[in-house]
């Protein structure tokens, strides 16, 4: 039920006053409503649930976290490396 | 698929393993509160990894098994009736309710449909005039806004033979009953990722300072959900309990505020009895008297409804992270996805269908024991 998903918007478009979106996930595309995302333009990754935006994901929030995990990454790798205590 | 592989490398989970099993030094029971987040953890072998000091135990996250027993009965005596087409998701048509389930109805000829967008109800409205078409709308608050904008359009565009059963339920009350439970042996949640998508987490704060747990809300891809587990397990060595948000890629604390416009636009908070744990006050939505026109609830009449839970499922024990799986007598046995005694084995996120689906068994019985 919770299940949602980031695809990435790669067309705009309206019917009957709502704004729709056709979004790619991974060469997929799917219909999508953008009510609740406002914000969002072309080549924006949002979150979809039934259909639904949700939410606009935040690069910048994903790249600083990613890097955080990059260097956990390498830190593991580097222990790996060494004999075990 | 970008945002989505990063967060399942090998790599990363390992390193976040080891900072685990660096920070615990003594025992600590987490909940995830999401049935999408069981899954997960489940389906990547997450509550195998974790080092023993890390107990994980699931919430009641999933609304098709915590849809009332009652609000089932009553969706099969609105799906019975002849002029009505019964629009609902797919899990729901498998949940037992007193007398069978949906899908069984559908074989002696009711009009049950499964769609996948609440939208998509409207047209099937428009296109059978002459039928009422009633959609079963559960779900948490995740699933609001789309609920809320299908009402909402069918009043603009005067679609008056759709009508809703409204069964949506709340997190946060339902964090609050499992704490308050004597029984509880929680001592951190983590949070749910869509859920506060939508809502934001500023509901958490008031739980997490009045019953001193960490809340940590999270995603859904084992990278999202280690760090999860991480972030609750470095709180509770340090004695803090305070909301933090590990999904901030996708949420902030305020949530999605056209989203919430719009629900409260068309629901109200109301009481709602959870299948297996009782009823909780303000822990669902209802249509606002406003919008009875499309209330399902009120336009069928359903009368005398007389309700039968299976003597031996123990769907309400696993919901509130009591009992496991695994603990089940008719686990595995007479309870299984094809033959579901209860909803936890039936939705794609209860715990008894994610212990099955992926592999976990009860413990083999000593030898020596009479075979059963």
């Amino acid at each position: 039920m919770c299940l949602a998903i980031p695809g990435r918007v790669a067309e705009l478009f309206d019917r009957k006053g709502l704004r729709m979106a056709k979004v790619d996930f991974a060469g997929v595309r799917r219909e999508c409503c953008l009510e609740y995302v406002p914000e969002a333009v072309l080549g924006d990754y949002v979150l979809v649930h039934v259909g639904f935006a949700l939410s606009v994901i935040d690069e910048e929030e994903a790249r600083r976290t990613y890097r955080l995990f990059e260097e956990m990454g390498q830190l593991a790798e580097l222990q790996a490396d060494q004999p075990e205590p | 698929m970008k945002y989505l592989d990063e967060y399942r490398d090998g790599r990363i989970a390992r390193a976040l393993l080891g900072e685990i099993r660096r920070t615990a030094t003594r025992p600590w029971v987490v909940m995830e509160v999401c049935g999408g987040q069981t899954h997960s953890i489940l389906r990547h072998g997450i509550d195998r990894l974790l080092p023993p000091e890390v107990e994980l135990v699931h919430g009641p996250g999933c609304p098709v098994c915590v849809t009332s027993l009652e609000m089932i009965d009553k969706a099969h005596a609105v799906a019975a009736q002849a002029d009505v087409i019964f629009c609902s998701f797919g899990d729901m048509l498998r949940v037992p309710g007193s007398r069978g389930d949906l899908l069984s109805l559908k074989g002696r000829g009711a009009d049950v449909r499964v769609v996948y967008a609440p939208l998509d109800c409207l047209r099937i409205a428009r296109d059978n005039p002459d039928k009422r078409v009633v959609f079963f709308g559960i779900g948490f608050e995740t699933t609001a806004p789309a609920n809320a904008l299908a009402i909402r359009r069918a009043r603009l565009e005067g679609v008056a033979n759709f009508s809703m059963l409204v069964s949506h339920v709340l997190v946060p009350p339902a964090i609050t009953a499992i704490l308050q439970s004597s029984q509880n042996r929680v001592q951190a949640f983590l949070g749910p990722g869509h859920v506060c998508a939508v809502m934001g987490y500023r509901e958490y704060e008031p739980i997490a300072a009045a019953y001193g747990v960490p809340i940590v809300v999270t995603g859904f891809e084992p990278v999202d959900l280690l760090q999860g587990v991480l972030l609750a397990v470095r709180q509770l060595e340090t004695g803090r309990h305070a909301v933090e948000n590990q999904y901030a890629r996708v949420l902030g604390r305020d949530g999605n505020a056209a989203a919430q416009r719009l629900i409260f636009e068309v629901f109200e908070v109301t009481d709602r009895k959870w299948r297996g744990v009782g009823a909780i006050p303000k822990s669902g939505y209802r249509l606002r008297h406003e919008y009875r026109a499309h209330d399902a609830e009120r336009l069928f009449e359903v009368q005398d409804i007389q309700t039968h839970e299976s003597d031996v499922c123990i769907s309400g024990q696993v919901l509130k992270g009591v009992k496991r799986p695994t603990d089940c007598p008719a686990f595995g046995k007479e309870c299984t996805p094809q033959r579901p005694l209860g909803a936890t084995m039936v939705s794609a996120e209860g715990a008894c269908a994610a212990y099955f689906s992926y592999g976990r068994r009860p413990a083999p019985e000593p030898a020596g024991l009479p075979a059963r």
